[in-house]
């Protein structure tokens, strides 16, 4: 008896906006004679949309309702009603999320396309989630060599080193196919992000020649990025959040993003999408970064929607408890408590910085005895101020610890005990209606929108 | 295939790997000839002490020489208890493969025939009994008694028991002593707890000693509970000695169907660890009262 989620991914980029809907298929990994363990066992892509370009109202706004009726338009193609959708994300990426409205758009967007359906923004989030959609996770995994995921997008490209193991690490630079645009031969914007780099003006003549020091400027970010050129300042100048901490040992570096595409595609214009994506298309290619061992992923332009459709969702540990609750339970900030330090003292001083209910994360795994959890349950107990009990932990004993905390706790108490589970400070949780077979479908993400561009 | 097919199937399997037959020289008969090398002189004790070699993690355990990327199979190998990268092809193991199989199954052997302190049941407050099995030995080769009390056995489980409860915990050594004394407790006390924030109470735990899964089938009779749990020491493997299950039935009663069992297993350090799976079956004897069905029909419940 396998249960299905039908998931929306959408992806509001610097350049273009798209949407995908996807099945994830939960099966039961355990056999009939032990406690279940779900798992997402299949991603299957239903729908693709048609790639738009992402509307702007002017330089600083996002036209918000001409989004909207992007997206609708897809849902009506698709034949799918926002009802029917049970999970995903949007995701509001590069340039796009520094701009003015950029969290109302986010939540208006969330709200329409569906129940559970998150709002998601941060560059760490959205390195991992198109590395993910890209295959790099699982390149690594099958060939056990190690990769740098670059999703190099409008405005900005996202980094990601992957190993056999998983995530090594994750950043963000400023660098984009978007971050100058050409109409008719005339400059007509230049990104804030490339102030006092290049001496470029607004209705300027573009010229290939003219515009060659910026594309330099620009493959010299991601060589150095990845280790193939010395750092310099330029590379700090460009960094959005961090960039990545190289792996020791070599390995292959792996592309998507629009910049991508036209990496595979090589359009004769040089400035085919009336910006320099073309052209930094061109110069990635005869630069360093493809002189080793690389790779481009299958449909480039889709990793990051294919990330967030198929990809931010996951699943707790199949016991969990959960006692008075009402779903979706949405942004709930996390915060990690140290297991080495009294809990109860970190609880309370952690959760004063937050006026909404937090959720405390337990890192760590050992073999843990019935006294060892009925005493785990009493530290929490003092440790719970709120109205409510939400702790996620990595052990897998939640069940018996949210049973353990329901006799202690007021009957009235809601609580959310999870496991299987490892939350960072930072980040935040929102939880779905539970499966039937127990496993509670989250999404584990991050909210950091840039300060706007003026 | 069902749970007594598959043990079926193991136990065959083990008898073909090490036959129970006796060997053609028996151990102590065997006086093997010294060869004397006159250059060297007579052997010596030199004191050093072999390796233990079930000390080894099997895991962690690479016999292949020259392998092509002994990485990679080291970390296929770290998902699987099975014997893999033994450096052979064919029935001719090297000569640590084979003692070491031969060690594991001599554990085997012993947590089947070694038994609970008597200490146990006192220590954790259970109601101490046996079934009808005299011995070690008549438990393994009378299943049937392994499922029945004696009548004064019988009058002392229906004075200490909670007369028509819900629910029925029993322990039964079962197959494996080594199973019960570490899981055991840990699993009954999560058990008790999950049952609590449904508001079931327990009363008494059994302590069968000579248990076959079935004599919760006798408990049933004697108690008139609406469901027997019986938590068991599992028929050791290979891999673990401490494996133990719990059968849940609902109205049980001497020659119910074994269709009726709702049947946890794998609970040990690597598998399900007890607590939690304590917890689970809490709430899985939550649902089998609620639906007033175990086993095949609890399934055929759940899927209507």
């Amino acid at each position: 008896m396998a249960e299905q989620l039908l998931s929306v991914g959408i992806d509001v980029g610097t350049t273009t906006s798209q949407l995908i809907f996807s099945r994830l298929t939960i099966a039961n990994s355990a056999s009939s004679f032990s406690v279940p363990k779900l798992e997402i066992a299949q991603r299957e892509i239903l729908f693709e949309s048609d790639i738009s370009f992402t509307p702007l109202l002017n330089a600083c706004t996002i036209d918000a309702s001409g989004l909207r009726e992007i997206v609708a338009a897809a849902y009506k193609k698709a034949g799918i009603h926002p009802e029917q959708v049970e999970t995903g994300a949007v995701i509001i990426t590069g340039e796009t999320a520094r701009k003015e409205n950029a969290r109302t758009v986010l939540q208006a967007l969330a709200e329409f396309a569906g129940d559970f359906v998150v709002a998601t923004a941060g560059p760490e989030l959205e390195s991992i989630l198109a590395a993910k959609g890209a295959g790099a996770d699982r390149y690594a995994a099958e060939t056990g060599k190690t990769v740098l995921h670059m999703d190099i997008g409008g405005g900005t490209s996202n980094l990601a080193v992957y190993d056999e193991n998983g995530l090594v690490d994750a950043g963000c630079l400023n660098v984009g196919g978007r971050l100058l645009k050409i109409e008719n031969s005339k400059i007509t914007y230049v990104s804030p992000v490339l102030e006092g780099l290049v001496s470029l003006s607004l209705g300027e003549t573009a010229t290939e020649e003219k515009l060659r020091p910026l594309i330099r400027l620009l493959t010299d970010t991601l060589e150095q990025a990845a280790g193939l050129q010395p750092e310099t300042k330029l590379l700090r100048r460009l960094t959005t959040s961090k960039t990545v901490k190289l792996p020791p040992k070599p390995f292959t570096i792996s592309f998507s993003g629009g910049v991508a595409q036209a990496m595979l595609e090589r359009p004769a214009n040089p400035f085919a999408f009336g910006d320099i994506g073309a052209l930094l298309a061109r110069a990635i290619l005869d630069s360093r970064l493809c002189k080793g061992e690389h790779r481009i992923s299958p449909s480039p332009i889709r990793a990051t929607v294919i990330g967030a459709g198929c990809h931010s969702t996951t699943l707790s540990g199949s016991t969990v408890f959960l006692r008075r609750l009402q779903y979706p339970i949405k942004n709930l900030p996390v915060c990690q408590l140290n297991p080495k330090l009294p809990l109860a003292a970190q609880m309370r001083q952690k959760a004063a910085a937050f006026e909404e209910n937090v959720i405390f994360s337990l890192p760590g795994r050992r073999e843990i005895g019935f006294d060892q959890v009925v005493e785990l349950a009493k530290e929490l107990q003092v440790g719970f101020t709120g109205k409510a009990a939400f702790i996620a932990l990595e052990q897998d004993c939640a069940k018996a610890l949210g049973q353990c905390l329901a006799l202690l706790l007021p009957e009235n108490t809601p609580i959310l005990c999870l496991d299987g589970l490892t939350l960072e400070d930072g980040a935040y949780l929102d939880v779905a209606r539970p499966l039937a077979e127990g496993a509670v479908p989250v999404i584990i993400k991050t909210l950091v929108l840039p300060t706007a561009t003026k | 295939m069902n749970q007594d097919e598959l043990k079926t199937l193991v136990a065959q399997l083990l008898r073909e790997i090490a036959p129970e037959t006796e060997p053609a020289v028996k151990a102590s008969e065997y006086h093997p000839t010294v060869v004397v090398d006159e250059r060297h002189g007579n052997p010596t004790d030199t004191g050093a002490v072999l390796e233990d070699i079930s000390e080894i993690d099997l895991r962690k355990q690479y016999l292949v020489e020259n392998p092509k990327d002994a990485a990679k199979f080291m970390a296929l190998k770290t998902k699987t208890p099975a014997r893999l990268g033994v450096g052979r092809a064919g029935p001719r193991y090297k000569t640590v493969t084979a003692l070491r199989f031969r060690a594991d199954h001599a554990a085997a052997q012993d947590s089947v025939f070694s038994e609970v302190p008597e200490s146990f049941a006192k220590e954790n407050g259970l109601v101490p009994v046996k079934t009808m099995c005299k011995d070690k030995d008549e438990y393994l080769t009378r299943p049937d008694l392994g499922r029945k009390f004696d009548e004064e056995t019988a009058k002392t489980i229906a004075a200490a028991l909670p007369k028509a409860p819900k629910v029925q915990l029993v322990i039964g050594d079962g197959l494996s002593s080594a199973a019960i004394e570490a899981n055991a407790m840990d699993c009954a006390k999560a058990i008790e707890q999950g049952l609590k924030t449904y508001g079931i109470s327990l009363g008494k735990t059994l302590y069968v000693q000579y248990c076959r899964v079935g004599a919760g089938d006798a408990v049933g009779d004697i108690t008139d509970c609406e469901v027997v749990c019986v938590l068991v020491g599992e028929r050791p493997g290979l891999v673990t000695a401490e494996s133990m299950s719990a059968y849940i039935t609902y109205k049980p009663h001497a020659g119910i169907s074994e269709s009726a069992r709702t049947v946890v297993s794998n609970i040990h350090k690597q598998g399900t660890q007890a607590v939690e799976a304590g917890a689970h079956i809490a709430s899985l004897l939550h649902t089998i009262l609620e639906k007033r069905a175990s086993g095949v029909a609890l399934l055929r419940e759940a899927g209507a």
